[in-house]
């Protein structure tokens, strides 16, 4: 039996530059609309390896809802795979990479880091994670891994010197 | 009619963590009020006060989202699998 995801929550989310890089290409493909996805990761292993770009079902600038019947097959490929989605990300169009309103209110999966990605600036896109459980909020900092030498079109947080930020303060 | 139900770990609080649990009725609606009965809270997660699914919660049976099948007056079979998946969605 799968224990309680809640118990084993990091503080940081460990994912390959690459990773992050697809995410953001997925965002700026579909912009203005949202886009919206899973990168799945081995059970229990907080690693996300498997990127899952999903349909936004609401093809909306404002909203995103995962297609039911993919959502159904990708979860049950999981399942089989002894996978769990690791980052649930989708993108912010017009706004900052923070969970909206709706966001926090529909956030089903208690043990995801909850990645947003603003596509608002034309050159560089926003990337930040968060937890949110039970309606609260948690920013988390990002560590890449992976080929540095990678062209990174993106920052993470607010800070593009620095790949770790500390968000204690930040609220 | 016995059925086995899917629980999504956001549900699991009432199902003492179990991720597949047994339960039996001709249709979902009964199925959910059996549930309920050692489940409590369960039904209340996925029906509405008013009586229909929420919004933001998916189930299907077997393959099909019960929203094309007939919503909670869909009818189960022996066997039939049912899972509760929670809506990915937001702003």
């Amino acid at each position: 039996m799968t224990g309680n995801k809640a118990g084993r929550l990091s503080d940081v989310l460990r994912i390959d530059r690459a990773l992050v890089a697809a995410m953001v290409a997925h965002a700026r493909r579909d912009h203005p609309d949202e886009a919206c996805g899973v990168i799945a990761g081995p059970a229990g292993s907080d690693a996300p390896l498997r990127h899952i770009e999903m349909i936004n079902a609401e093809r909306s600038p404002t909203f995103y809802r995962f297609d039911a019947s993919e959502q159904l097959a990708v979860w049950r490929e999981m399942d089989d795979r002894d996978e769990e989605p690791v980052v649930i990300y989708h993108s912010h169009t017009a706004t900052e990479a923070y969970p909206s309103r709706t966001d926090v209110k529909f956030a089903g999966e208690p043990g995801a880091h909850y990645v947003l990605v603003s596509t608002r600036a034309e050159e560089t896109a926003d990337v930040r994670s968060f937890r949110i459980v039970d309606g609260e909020i948690t920013e988390e900092p990002i560590e890449l891994t992976g080929d540095e030498l990678a062209v990174q079109t993106y920052k993470i947080g607010h800070t593009p010197t620095s790949i770790v930020y500390d968000c204690a303060d930040r609220h | 009619m016995a059925v086995e139900v899917r629980i999504p770990t956001i549900l699991r609080t009432h199902t003492s963590g179990e991720k597949i649990v047994q339960g039996s009725g001709d249709t979902l609606q009964a199925l959910f009020t059996d549930l309920d009965s050692r489940h409590n809270g369960l039904a209340g997660r996925v029906i509405t006060a008013e009586g229909g699914l929420h919004r933001f919660v998916n189930v299907y049976v077997n393959d099909e989202d019960v929203r094309f099948t007939g919503g909670l007056g869909t009818t189960l079979k022996d066997g039939d699998s049912v899972t509760i998946l929670p809506a990915v969605a937001g702003g």
